[in-house]
């Protein structure tokens, strides 16, 4: 059965090369078909793989199909080679699930565009490259899974080439996590230098053997591979990418920018968790980036009028989240947290356009409003998404999954209380920017008329991702709630759980009951700004201090002004000033003084005999006084 | 004697092409494609000969030689020999030189017999440049690329050709000219030594030449190669060239005539002069360096197509530059694999922009834009070529730029990292270009037809080789691996032996 493990990218790759040379002949049904088609095909393959994984697993919980070596020099000699494990299976079931449903939505959702080939052939393509980032046995071919799903995010993002700012955000996101990619790059050569050898897994065994820990090589290999991870998912500093990369259609955004290729570092840091654990200093600081980002995005999505960059913005304080996580060595919590985020955040970009093709292409909040009734099944779903999203308790999936991480941020022994504190603070304005969308999306006066309601497609999409926003989060509870450790169990083969502190289950019931509590303050207390005291809301950034701070936030702390200024300008100046390659002139000038002294020369031939005569005299002279001083 | 087909078909063709000029267009034409494809086709059933035993050539690389006296009173032969360096690089100079006929079909329209000539000449040369291993042949190939070359950027160039082509032949003849100097010195030197006078390459290998003086003589053949390559400070020969050669002259330029540099590298400076090379490792790594990063932001730079994809042959041919001088295994087949998805990636490029110019006659990147909607196949085709050249993983470059890299960083880790920062900028590059082709809102108002089936046969072709390469080099590494091994391993006990040597010192 693991023998297919191969066809589950290859549908995705066979059908964008089939659209790509075929889609502009094709009728929209049959690319939209085959679009969607293949993804389904290889979802309902990673599910017949994942049953057989679970019914029968092979040997060590891990299986590897060798296609054939890719590259063979000296002793580098990575295959392109699959390597199925629980943590694969995982990222592969969200990938092709999620994906199929997103595909679905979009057969609808862009019907009216006409580039309708060329979206699927991307999205499957993206897909393709997804695949192979996670199944991908060596570092190498994970680099390539890495890169091609990075190019379909810039083709994506700038889908809609004529505008220029599309491109400019589709530049932007390749460039900004390709600087990442070259932080990767050198941890690959550094990694392969002090091992000899590519393949993840072998790296992982010797890692343990060769380094001590908090030694230099893996101290600095894991700072490396963490470059790469930051780029990739949107953390600081390298955050910058993602509310821009909005400019891409709704679909691209659930799927890419939210769902899967923004969890690729959280993914390349459980993978080679081995190597971090040795670098214990690094493992704290992927805390505190997680943690710092959580904050600034959370801050950031409070500010936001446009529905997608308050989602965008949101998606990178999750993933902060999952990178505080990782930190504190709870991978399971993180993979937990990237599976029902998958769901409610691809939800909730559904769900967001559903609603904005419902309202004319409106994206502003503040210009939505009052539209509960008329699109009652986006409004169901869409709450349930809100409600996952800001964690409310017990019948969430983001519940348990964002409960789990404040858990194990407090008691995991990489944990402290300082982890927990500033996560449940996060945990509050989650709450608040949440309440704050849905609310004015759906309540108070009308100010968009709903044009058109969402087909058959979307509202199957919405349901169906509404439902595993709900019960995803039922496989894994916690202790002090009936103590299932589905994930947990099933994800230890490859992320084996972290040793935590142990602690009376009253101290996890107490912090659990905190972090509820500021949910519930968050929630009560976006309701009060923006249905019982709506003023308030307006007083507050009318000050002067709100108003900069507003501004200061709204614009994303500054880091895009920041990088303009170091990095941008003066790279463009750069390259102005010396357009025209000043070494150059160096020849031309050589070329100018060779023609001066060549006419120079060609004036002394007069043809005038005195003239020669006299300078012959005269050269004489001087060659004779040489002469006799010398 | 098959090698000496490789070269009498072209010159033949050439010959024939140029006669057969007087009775219209499509002769020469298609007598210049059945040479070439003749020449492919003996290139390919060398490969396929020789692949399954090539592992058997450890001690001596040549899988063919052929051997005349020519000027035997001064040691001078007609020596040519074939290893599987050679022959890679003349399946890419065959693969090219098919592609550059066809490209040419409509865009050449007078005197095309002649060109054709000039075409197929060229080609000789460089095939003679790749299989002549005695050295007064390889100048002698060297000069015959030249003049053609010559010819082609002069006659069917664009508005500023006289320019470009004297500035191509001032820069390559000064060079060419240092060379011979040192060729020279050298044969002086092993004769004198060795009272044998001759100008065989493996008789020359290992001579005993005092360090000064091999300093010296590196440098005359750096100097050249360098040019050809070409690298910084001694590149501002090749924008203004390419700008104005043809289409098939960009190509060739590009995909081929560059290379003939990175294989003197390998070929001649390394293994000649191995100690004074590796003493002058360090700049020339830098020189490599610094190409990367100025070629990228120069070609950032520019509005005119042709001058931006000529810079960016700067910044690639850098990791060429870097890949030879690293000296081991990874970089060297690095550089190889660089050498030849770099002639398929840009040779891609320019004849894109050959295409672009010769439907709406301008270059000029400003009054392009929003052409993705006009021609659709064109904007997708130049995508994947720009994505191979910022070093797509699963193209041909990557893989090359990958091996220098990884090679590169045992040598020296804070110049891999400069290196490492070139493909940012290449990524930079190579977005703006679609950005400003085929992306955003129309400039002006071109009508301009798609690409048409002899140019999406072309094109095809290219990405097919790229995949190839990109997805499974293992072919390309194996073939060139006994030449490289030798040439290893001969530097490598050169080195020893001096090791040895100042440990005694101690």
């Amino acid at each position: 059965m693991f023998e297919l493990l191969w066809l589950i990218p290859f549908f995705p790759f066979l059908s964008a090369l089939l659209l790509i040379v075929l889609g502009s002949r094709m009728p929209k049904s049959l690319s939209g078909g085959i679009g969607a088609g293949s993804i389904g095909l290889s979802a309902v393959l990673t599910i017949i793989i994942g049953i057989n994984f679970l019914a029968s697993p092979p040997e060590n919980y891990s299986y590897t199909q060798v296609l054939w070596t890719w590259i063979d020099v000296g002793n580098l000699t990575p295959a392109i080679a699959f390597h199925l494990d629980a943590l694969s299976l995982v990222m592969m079931f969200v990938i092709t699930f999620v994906g199929f449903f997103i595909h679905l939505y979009s057969t609808e959702y862009m019907i009216h565009d006409d580039a309708y080939a060329r979206f699927f052939a991307y999205m499957n393509l993206f897909v393709g490259a997804m695949l192979v980032l996670v199944l991908g046995d060596n570092l190498v071919l994970l680099l390539l899974g890495w890169e091609g799903v990075g190019l379909c995010s810039y083709l994506l993002i700038g889908f809609w080439y004529k505008k220029p700012e599309n491109g400019y955000a589709a530049r932007k996101a390749f460039v900004v996590t390709r600087v990442g990619d070259i932080a990767m790059l050198i941890g690959i050569f550094l990694l392969f230098m002090h091992t000899g050898t590519v393949q993840i897994r072998h790296i992982l065994d010797l890692a343990p053997q060769i380094w001590m820990p908090d030694s230099v090589v893996p101290v600095t290999a894991s700072l490396l591979l963490l470059g790469g991870a930051l780029g990739k998912s949107a953390q600081v500093p390298l955050q910058v990418w993602l509310p821009d990369a909005m400019a891409g259609p709704t679909p691209v955004s659930a799927l890419i920018h939210a769902a899967t290729m923004v969890t690729a570092g959280v993914y390349l840091i459980a993978r080679t968790h081995v190597i971090f654990e040795l670098a214990p200093a690094i493992m704290t600081i992927v805390s505190i980036i997680g943690l710092v980002t959580a904050l600034i995005a959370g801050f950031s999505a409070l500010t936001q009028t446009d529905l997608k960059r308050v989602l965008a913005y949101s998606t990178i304080s999750q993933i902060g989240y999952m990178f505080l996580a990782l930190g504190v060595g709870a991978y399971g919590a993180a993979m937990f947290h990237f599976m029902t985020h998958a769901f409610f955040k691809a939800l909730l970009f559904l769900g967001a356009g559903a609603i904005i093709h419902a309202l004319h292409e409106e994206q502003n909040i503040f210009k939505m409003g009052g539209i509960r009734k008329e699109m009652p099944v986006t409004f169901w779903t869409f709450l349930i998404g809100c409600a996952s999203l800001a964690a409310l308790p017990l019948v969430t999936s983001g519940f348990y999954s964002k409960e789990l991480i404040l858990w194990k941020s407090f008691s995991s022994q990489y944990g402290n209380v300082w982890f927990y504190i500033f996560g449940a603070v996060g945990a509050f304005i989650t709450a608040v920017y949440t309440s704050r969308m849905f609310i004015l999306i759906f309540y108070g006066d009308k100010k968009t008329d709903v044009s058109h309601l969402p087909g058959t497609r979307i509202t199957i999409t919405l349901i169906v991702l509404a439902f595993f926003s709900t019960v995803a989060g039922f496989i894994e509870l916690p202790h002090t709630m009936g103590d299932i450790t589905l994930f947990s169990n099933f994800i230890a083969s490859v992320l084996p759980a972290v040793p935590v502190f142990d602690y009376a289950l009253g101290t996890e019931l107490l912090l659990q009951i905190i972090a509820t509590l500021l949910v519930a303050l968050g929630i009560y207390v976006a309701f009060l700004f923006y249905i019982k005291r709506p003023d308030m809301a307006g007083e507050f950034t009318s000050s002067p201090a709100g108003k900069a701070v507003h501004s200061f936030w709204f614009k994303g702390w500054g880091f895009d002004w920041l990088y303009e200024k170091v990095f941008v300008q003066p790279v463009v100046y750069l390259s102005q000033i010396n357009k025209r390659d000043f070494i150059d002139s160096i020849y031309t000038g050589i070329a100018f003084i060779t023609e001066i002294l060549h006419r120079l020369f060609s004036r002394t031939q007069t043809g005038n005999v005195r003239w020669y005569a006299m300078v012959l005299v005269f050269g004489a002279i001087i060659v004779i006084t040489i002469a006799v001083v010398l | 004697m098959t090698l000496l087909w490789l070269l009498i078909i072209p010159i033949i063709g050439g010959m024939l092409a140029w006669m057969s000029g007087k009775t219209g267009t499509q002769v020469p034409r298609w007598i210049s494609v059945i040479a070439l494809t003749v020449v492919f086709g003996l290139t390919l059933q060398i490969w396929y000969q020789y692949y399954s035993k090539i592992d058997l050539f450890t001690e001596q690389a040549w899988l063919i030689e052929f051997e005349r006296a020519w000027i035997p009173q001064l040691g001078i032969s007609f020596y040519l020999a074939l290893d599987g360096l050679s022959l890679l690089l003349i399946a890419l100079t065959a693969f090219l030189g098919i592609i550059s006929v066809v490209v040419s079909w409509k865009e050449i329209r007078h005197r095309v017999g002649f060109f054709h000539f000039n075409l197929l000449w060229i080609l000789a040369g460089i095939i003679g440049v790749f299989i002549a291993l005695d050295l007064f042949l390889f100048f002698f190939f060297w000069e015959m690329m030249l003049i053609p070359m010559y010819f082609l950027i002069i006659i069917w160039g664009h508005e500023d050709k006289r320019y470009a082509a004297i500035k191509f032949f001032i820069f390559t003849q000064a060079s060419g000219l240092m060379m011979l100097v040192a060729i020279l010195a050298l044969y002086f030197v092993h004769g004198n030594a060795t009272g044998v006078f001759t100008f065989n390459y493996n008789t020359l290998l290992g001579t005993e030449i005092s360090a000064s003086v091999a300093m010296w003589l590196m440098l005359g053949f750096f100097v050249a190669f360098g040019v050809k390559l070409p690298a910084v400070p001694v590149h501002t020969w090749l924008p203004d060239a390419h700008t104005q050669a043809p289409t098939a002259g960009s190509v060739v330029l590009a995909g081929l005539l560059l290379k003939t540099g990175a294989y003197g590298f390998i070929r001649f400076v390394i293994p000649l002069f191995p100690e004074a090379a590796m003493q002058f490792g360090f700049i020339a790594m830098i020189l490599g360096v610094v190409s990367i990063l100025y070629g990228a932001k120069l070609a950032f730079a520019q509005t005119d197509f042709k001058r931006l994809v000529a810079y960016t042959s700067v910044s690639h041919m850098g990791f060429v530059l870097l890949g030879v001088f690293a000296w081991n295994e990874l970089a060297l087949q690095g550089a190889i694999v660089v050498i030849i998805a770099h002639g398929l990636s840009t040779g891609a490029l320019f004849i894109l922009a050959g295409g672009i110019q010769e439907r709406i006659h301008t270059r000029d990147l400003d009054r392009m834009g929003g052409l993705w909607t006009t021609v659709p196949r064109m904007a997708s085709v130049a995508l994947f070529f720009a994505m191979a050249s910022l070093g797509l993983p699963g193209l041909g470059n990557f893989i090359g730029e990958f091996l220098v890299l990884i090679g590169m960083f045992r040598e020296n880790i804070p110049l891999t990292v400069f290196a490492a920062i070139g493909i940012v900028a290449a990524t930079v590059y190579s977005v703006w270009i679609i950005q400003r082709i085929f992306h955003g809102e129309p400039r002006e108002k071109w009508q301009m037809r798609d690409l048409n089936l002899r140019e999406m046969v072309v094109m095809a072709a290219m990405m097919i080789v790229l995949l190839w390469i990109g997805l499974y080099p293992r072919p390309i590494l194996n073939t060139a691996k006994p030449a490289l091994d030798i040439i290893l391993r001969e530097v490598e006990e050169v080195q020893m032996v001096d090791t040895w040597d100042s440990d005694l010192e101690f």
